[in-house]
């Protein structure tokens, strides 16, 4: 991906963060700090709250102690955070490209166009399918295409690697390594290893 | 703009493609209207004084139908969350998704409001009244089913809630509606009950967005 521009210098920093559903805490005491330009992994056990971590980072949970800044980033710029989760947000009867073009008409069309970002991540020759049609890793690479039509310095990416092939996974990694240098940063929740320069992991639960 | 229209383009392809959604809302309409007469006799000065009442029955009846539809599979494939996201406020997205409701789920019953008008035998007096009534009172009653939708979403099986929810709502909709319709009492109340009913109209669909995200806003919190 070419970056027409470079992220701000931001950092994401957590400060005794406690994070779950209603009365049920799943982590707490998280501090960490991520700067742009670097990624930090999450790992840990099923259901150990890797997930509900991202939601809350997103905004999506309110956190239940602690607080969540982003340090160095104007609110001017529009929302900061991508979340790409469990979930693909990819509906039957939408061809593959209406389906990417909505995502940048949304989040604005601040990144690479919707057919080169689905060139990008494989995706070019099947634009005009129906996405319902899609086999579980090519809506995992249709969902990963949300990110790059609009620029945004924060991923936040729940198994990114789920449902990818080797060669898929391969080209996660490089996108993720292209957006940390142009200054972003990422949280990844992953059970995989991460062949990522400048890649620091957090582990939850048990032995952190 | 772009993002709404975005929204606006998105939905009405879902929905238009959708295998018939649309095509159910209308017969219901149509059955509901055609049903009656055999209900309640064929008395033709009967049914030409109570028809005005059974439109906007079947009317806000079939579009209850198409309530669930409207938010929940969103938030089922995780597009709610990503909403949330967007560069889009929340507020925009659901006044789009009230447009589209209203083109995919009244403006076909108002187009098949003549027939309706025909089995019932209404004048033809009454059926332009009939029709300038559901042109003016059916985006309230958009705004408000997607406010309910918009309530009930995060709850799982919510979908026989919604219409619970916002019956309370619609009575005013129904009686403005109605009143526009049959004059009970000279037809200079015919007129102010038609412009009560654009009045509903435009204030539910200028409110119902933002209370619509409040309330999306809170129930996944």
């Amino acid at each position: 991906m070419t970056h027409g521009q470079v992220h701000r210098a931001i950092t994401l920093e957590v400060s005794g963060l406690a994070c779950g559903h209603g009365d049920v805490v799943l982590a707490s005491g998280l501090t960490f700090s991520v700067p742009g330009g670097t990624a930090l992994a999450l790992r840990g056990a099923n259901g150990v709250g890797k997930s509900t971590l991202l939601l809350t980072l997103a905004g999506l949970l309110p956190p239940l102690q602690g607080s969540i800044a982003l340090a160095g980033y104007d609110p001017e710029d529009g929302p900061a955070f991508h979340h790409c989760g469990h979930r693909n947000a990819v509906r039957p009867r939408l061809s593959v490209l209406q389906t990417l073009d909505f995502w940048a008409a949304i989040n604005g069309r601040t990144g690479l166009s919707p057919t080169s970002a689905l060139d990008r991540l494989g995706l070019g020759a099947i634009a005009g399918l129906d996405a319902g049609y899609l086999s579980a890793g090519q809506q995992r690479r249709l969902a990963l295409a949300r990110l790059l039509v609009s620029q945004r310095p924060v991923w936040l990416l729940d198994e990114p690697l789920a449902a990818l092939d080797a060669e898929g996974q391969g080209l996660v990694v490089t996108l993720l390594a292209e957006h940390l240098d142009a200054g972003g940063l990422a949280v990844i929740a992953t059970h995989d290893d991460l062949a990522l320069k400048g890649l620091v992991t957090l582990t939850l639960g048990g032995g952190a | 703009m772009s993002g709404f229209l975005g929204i606006v383009r998105r939905d009405l392809r879902l929905a238009l493609t959708g295998g018939g959604e649309m095509m159910t809302l209308l017969l219901f309409f149509v059955i509901v209207g055609a049903i009656t007469p055999f209900a309640v006799g064929p008395d033709q000065a009967l049914l030409a004084r109570i028809a005005p009442g059974i439109v906007w029955i079947a009317a806000f009846l079939a579009m209850l139908l198409g309530l669930d539809r409207l938010l929940r599979p969103d938030r089922e494939d995780g597009t709610l969350a990503l909403y949330r996201l967007a560069d889009l406020p929340m507020a925009a997205i659901i006044a789009a998704k009230v447009i589209v409701y209203w083109l995919t789920s009244a403006l076909p019953l108002i187009v098949a409001s003549p027939f309706l008008a025909l089995i019932l035998a209404m004048d033809a007096e009454a059926f332009w009244r009939t029709m300038v009534s559901l042109l003016l009172g059916t985006p309230a009653l958009a705004a408000f089913g997607t406010f309910g939708a918009a309530v009930t979403v995060a709850i799982r099986r919510g979908g026989l809630l919604a219409p619970i929810l916002i019956a309370p709502l619609c009575v005013p909709v129904l009686i403005f509606g109605v009143g526009a319709i049959a004059p009970m009492g000279g037809p200079d109340q015919a007129q102010a009950a038609m412009l009560l009913l654009a009045a509903l109209s435009l204030m539910a669909v200028a409110l119902a967005p933002f209370a619509a995200a409040l309330a999306i806003d809170w129930g996944e919190e």
